[in-house]
């Protein structure tokens, strides 16, 4: 879903530029909150993984590709804010090395797969985690519904900006229609890839996931109510 | 009782080979058809509106290696070095961002005998 350069006007570039700029600026802060000497490592290497998995286009229909986004799968991994931060050191590498995206439209791309995408991701993964059993099995579930719907909702936010300042007379229904359209289809790819890696971290250390950490607390409550006399010890989540 | 544990360097290590192999290796697999936004541009008639990035000319534009001819070993250099670029400046970002001492690293902890 990258967004070369041209396709919205400067106005609308520079005003999506303002919010990628103060999005980032809060993301910065309230990261500090959620790395700590044991995640930070793991949020580098997230961002890493995303960037890997955004070259990897998976075919959809009628000749067309989708790939990973990552917002919804970085948010569960290491927390929304660290998150944004992610994906918007993805998307800045891509644009200035890789010419992937535009530079003047790094702002938007910042604002809708970051911005957008991470936060839509994360709240519909809190959402369907409240719902679901507090259980460990619950969290890639969870994160796939989130992975599902921010592909469309980006794609919405992007559909809109273009309505608002898009260079081409192209009816603002159409896009929109198209647009949500096909990538309800690529958010399947997106679920099913979230979906997926989450499970596997879940499966083998599940206390780097930083949403399944309530799950986490609420097991190691259990554990803690019986004397602790040889148990190991358990990860300490602050 | 609770799932197997790998050791967290382990578990890193593995994760970054990961990410490298589908950068370096597994994209070369990747479809090569329009992506979704690509597609729709294409579709309802704007993609002609786009302009070449600045950076077209970057020798990595593009995830191709400039100067290697080989297709798979262009695409695998791109994304390699794209990858570790991306691994050092949000690996170095958070390194500063983070609460320093605020968790001393379980594997530590695990090799120092408990008191019980």
């Amino acid at each position: 879903m990258h967004v070369p350069d041209g396709f919205l006007d400067v106005p609308t570039s520079l005003a999506t530029g303002v919010v990628a700029v103060v999005g980032v600026a809060l993301a910065l802060r309230g990261a500090h909150k959620e790395l700590d000497d044991r995640t930070a490592p793991m949020a580098g290497l997230v961002a890493t993984f995303v960037f890997a998995g955004q070259m990897m286009n998976f075919p959809v229909a009628a000749g067309t590709s989708g790939h990973l986004l990552g917002g919804a799968l970085a948010a569960v991994l290491v927390g929304p804010w660290t998150a944004i931060l992610c994906i918007s050191v993805v998307l800045v590498v891509q644009a200035l090395f890789m010419a992937d995206g535009g530079i003047t439209a790094l702002g938007t791309n910042i604002t809708l797969m970051a911005l957008v995408g991470v936060g839509v991701g994360w709240l519909v993964f809190v959402g369907v985690r409240a719902v679901l059993p507090t259980r460990l099995s619950s969290i890639a579930p969870a994160a796939a519904v989130g992975a599902l719907v921010s592909v469309p909702i980006a794609a919405l936010a992007f559909s809109l900006l273009f309505a608002i300042g898009g260079t081409a007379p192209v009816s603002t229904g159409k896009v929109l229609a198209v647009m949500v359209s096909w990538h309800a289809i690529i958010g399947v790819g997106e679920a099913l890839i979230t979906g997926l890696v989450i499970a596997g971290v879940i499966a083998v250390r599940p206390d780097l996931v930083y949403g399944a950490r309530p799950v986490l607390a609420t097991r190691e409550l259990k554990i803690r109510s019986n004397p602790p006399q040889t148990t190991p010890p358990q990860e300490a989540q602050a | 009782m609770s799932a197997p544990r790998v050791r967290r360097k382990a578990f890193l290590i593995g994760f970054l080979l990961v990410a490298l192999l589908i950068a370096g290796v597994g994209s070369f697999y990747a479809s090569s058809n329009p992506d979704g936004l690509e597609f729709v541009a294409e579709k309802t008639g704007f993609l002609d509106h786009s302009k070449d990035s600045p950076v077209a000319g970057s020798p990595f534009a593009d995830y191709s290696t400039k100067g290697i001819d080989n297709t798979r070993l262009s695409g695998g250099v791109a994304g390699v070095v794209g990858a570790l670029t991306v691994l050092v400046i949000a690996g170095g970002l958070f390194w500063v961002l983070r609460r320093r001492g605020s968790q001393p690293a379980e594997d530590e902890r695990e090799k120092t005998p408990s008191g019980a």
